[in-house]
């Protein structure tokens, strides 16, 4: 009895900061998504009026709202798959027996993580650009025609996706460099004797054993590209055409660009319920995994 | 020994600069005006010790947003520079001091001396809210040689001539190229070819009007330059150097303001400085009207400090301080006094934006106007790229416009049915009546004129 409640003591300082800081704000921010909380309100509290459903209603019928869905899903299913192989790649290659100068090529690879987003976009505008760009002067001297990278409505998420990879993917490359190190070497003996050539031993070694890091990994690598903003507010300021317009960049121009609160919450909650529910089915490929 | 009489006369130092019984004034300021600001201060202070000034200079892309947090959180400066299409918002807000008594009270300050539509923007519901501190607005930045190579010694003046002009540099400058650029990520282009017509964008009792007869002809005149070729269907994100690409002929016309006069002296060559020229806006049938914009001086209403506030706007819209204002930040000044002055009255280019002033209408003074300004962009932008009608594109903008509108109706309503009753002693703010221009608008609003911009598009195209 006196062990609970001393444990309770230890515990009440950081139940009492996350009630303060986490769950009643977010109690409070799911109550104004059931307002219109606008700027008449802000001016007047009489101006309120709770609206139930409604916001959500909308949402729903919003055509943006499922363009930036499906924005969303198109970064998040391109770029995801995109962004682990390539992490993978590179930690497979710095990992590597033959490679050399590991620890520059680590910090190389790293360095666009730490870098500042709005600086690299800007000149990631400069190699997109038609005219001038770097990459399309690359691809004219492969014969490919000019492609209007950030201007095309088809292109510009694909352009965003290529940013996105190339400044995420050192993150991920750090996270399956230490799962490879784990790999013992023994494992990799024994596929040899067995008569595995490099590829059967990525196949049945180093995959079967980098299953658990791969998923943690395509987590939460899932859960931030579903939060994609900072590219297209830097970039294309979500066009042309509303093509990289994501979710997230939707709740932004609503809540604060426009001040409808009540609206932007909502848009909040529901990118909050997909996410939930993804995780909650990746959790359960996990379990299935590892009952195997 | 030493180092206490030193703490000692320190401590009396310090509270000597503190306890001088002077008022501080905090300032908001945006931009480069928040950075050209400070260099006005220092005589304002030195003729009044009684007031020491304190500026923040906040960035541009966030100054709305921390304008409206700290209405929020009770943390506004005693006044700031506002951008007068924010006025209807922060007006709405209940935030601003009318101005109205102190401007009457100040005889250096005469209404006539300001350009009537910026004058009228600071004006929502019958009261004056800011004072202009400069001013912009949209005009034709044009390459007078091209247009000379085209056959035409002149700017256009309506939009049939423009029309003209721009079907025969089309001709000249050949595929590739094209005579006008209405960027398509901009919404101001099309709000202003809005403006110039009779009938208001958005109605008193809060609808939308983009149905109106003469919207469909601005969209109709719109869509139709971009639909034949004349505009290239692009963002300003696809352009890299815009003045560069006006300066090797890729487009011919540019709307655009007076921020652009010094980026293209500096920018063209200087062999080729007097290719390029300005002209005010052509109209619908003769001069056309622009967009009121700039910003103004504002108090806010729960400053402590609202005389010595007023103070400031009073020093800083004096004629030369305007003047001197413009010479640091080439921002146009608001009074036409000040306009008098050899620079302004000297230079061609300033001179068209003179004459531009002189037909300038604010944008709907409407909280929301932001909001549909954006939603009609994007209408458009997408209709650049396909063919749908004009009537159905403007029939598409007036049923979203009505959604945006849906909660400012409620209010309206609801003002309306407060007002057949009691007055209610507990409302906090004055309700967002209507302006002189909004009722104005209304009286002038004229039917649907559905499928007028599209038999427009047919006429066009048929010739």
């Amino acid at each position: 009895m006196n062990r609970e409640r001393a444990a309770w003591g230890f515990v009440a300082p950081a139940l009492v900061a996350l009630t303060a800081f986490f769950f009643l704000p977010i109690v409070a921010a799911l109550l104004l998504s059931f307002t219109d909380f606008d700027l008449y309100a802000l001016a007047d509290l009489g101006n309120l009026r709770f609206v139930g459903l409604d916001n959500y209603l909308t949402l729903l019928r919003t055509p943006l709202f499922w363009k930036a869905l499906g924005n969303t899903v198109e970064f998040v299913a391109l770029g995801v798959p995109l962004s682990i192989a390539t992490s993978l790649g590179a930690a497979l290659l710095i990992n590597s027996k033959l490679a050399r100068f590991k620890g520059l090529f680590r910090t190389v690879f790293f360095a666009p993580v730490v870098t500042t987003l709005v600086a690299v976009a800007v000149i990631w505008r400069y190699l997109f650009n038609t005219q001038y760009g770097l990459i399309n002067w690359a691809l004219g001297a492969v014969g490919l025609g000019p492609v209007d990278w950030l201007g095309d409505p088809h292109w510009a998420m694909p352009a965003i996706v290529l940013f996105a990879v190339w400044k995420n993917f050192g993150y991920n490359m750090i996270i399956l460099l230490a799962g490879l190190q784990t790999i013992p070497d023994e494992l990799y003996e024994a596929a040899r004797i067995d008569g595995a050539g490099p590829l059967a031993q990525f196949r049945h070694v180093t995959l079967p054993a980098l299953a658990p890091v791969m998923l943690v990994v395509s987590i939460l690598t899932m859960a931030a590209y579903f939060q994609l903003f900072a590219e297209p507010y830097v970039m294309t300021q979500g066009g042309p055409v509303e093509s990289t317009t994501s979710i997230l960049y939707l709740m932004f121009v609503q809540g604060f660009q426009f001040w409808n609160l009540g609206f932007a919450t909502a848009v909040a909650f529901v990118l909050f319920a997909i996410l939930f529910v993804l995780t909650l089915v990746q959790l359960r490929v996990v379990r299935r995994w590892s009952d195997r | 020994m030493k180092r206490a009489w030193a703490i000692a006369v320190a401590l009396l130092l310090g509270s000597c600069a503190r306890g001088d019984g002077r008022v501080t004034l905090t300032v908001w300021a945006m931009g480069a005006e928040g950075a050209a600001i400070g260099q006005l201060i220092p005589a304002f202070e030195a003729a009044n010790p009684g007031i020491r000034v304190e500026v923040e200079q906040l960035p541009f892309a966030e100054a709305h947003q921390k304008l409206l947090t700290g209405f929020a959180g009770d943390s506004l400066p005693d006044m700031a520079q506002l951008g007068n299409s924010w006025l209807p918002e922060f007006a709405a807000l209940g935030a601003l001091e009318p101005l109205d008594a102190r401007v009457a009270a100040t005889p250096g300050l005469d209404r006539a001396d300001y350009f009537e539509g910026i004058r009228d923007s600071n004006v929502i519901g019958g009261r004056l809210y800011g004072v202009p501190w400069y001013v912009d607005t949209r005009l034709l930045f044009y390459r007078r040689d091209i247009l000379a190579r085209a056959g035409f010694d002149r700017p256009p003046t309506t939009w049939a001539e423009w029309r003209r002009q721009m079907v025969a540099i089309k001709k000249l400058v050949g595929p590739g190229r094209h005579a006008v650029l209405f960027p398509l990520n901009e919404y101001e282009p099309l709000e202003v070819l809005g403006l110039q017509q009779a009938e208001p964008m958005v109605t008193a009792d809060g609808h939308g009007n983009f149905e109106s007869a003469g919207f469909e002809r601005a969209l109709a005149f719109y869509l139709g330059t971009i639909r034949s070729g004349l505009a290239p269907a692009i963002a300003n994100t696809e352009i890299a150097n815009v003045w560069d690409q006006f300066d090797r002929g890729e487009f011919s016309f540019y709307i655009t303001g007076p921020w652009q006069l010094g980026e293209f002296a500096r920018r063209i060559p200087a062999a080729r400085q007097d290719e390029w020229a300005t002209a005010p806006m052509p109209g619908p049938d003769g001069p056309g009207a622009s967009n009121a914009g700039g910003s103004s001086l504002v108090v806010f209403r729960k400053s402590g400090r609202k005389d010595a506030a007023w103070k400031l706007i009073e020093y800083l819209s004096r004629p030369a301080v305007e003047l001197r204002f413009h010479r640091l930040t080439g921002d146009l000044p608001p009074r036409k006094s000040a306009w008098r002055a050899p620079e302004l009255a000297g230079d061609p280019r300033a001179r068209a934006f003179a004459e531009q002033l002189e037909r300038v209408k604010p944008t709907p003074k409407v909280p929301e106007w932001e909001a549909i300004a954006t939603m009609m962009r994007t209408v458009t932008e997408a209709a650049a790229h396909d063919a749908m009608p004009v009537a159905a594109v403007a029939a598409e903008i007036d049923r979203r416009a009505d959604a945006i509108l849906a909660k400012r109706r409620w209010m309206l309503g609801r003002e309306a049915r407060a007002a057949s009753q009691s007055p209610s002693p507990f409302r906090r703010f004055a309700p967002p009546s209507l302006s002189r221009w909004e009722r104005e608008g209304a009286r002038s609003a004229q039917p649907s004129g559905k499928g007028e911009g599209d038999r427009l598009l047919a006429k066009e195209s048929a010739s």
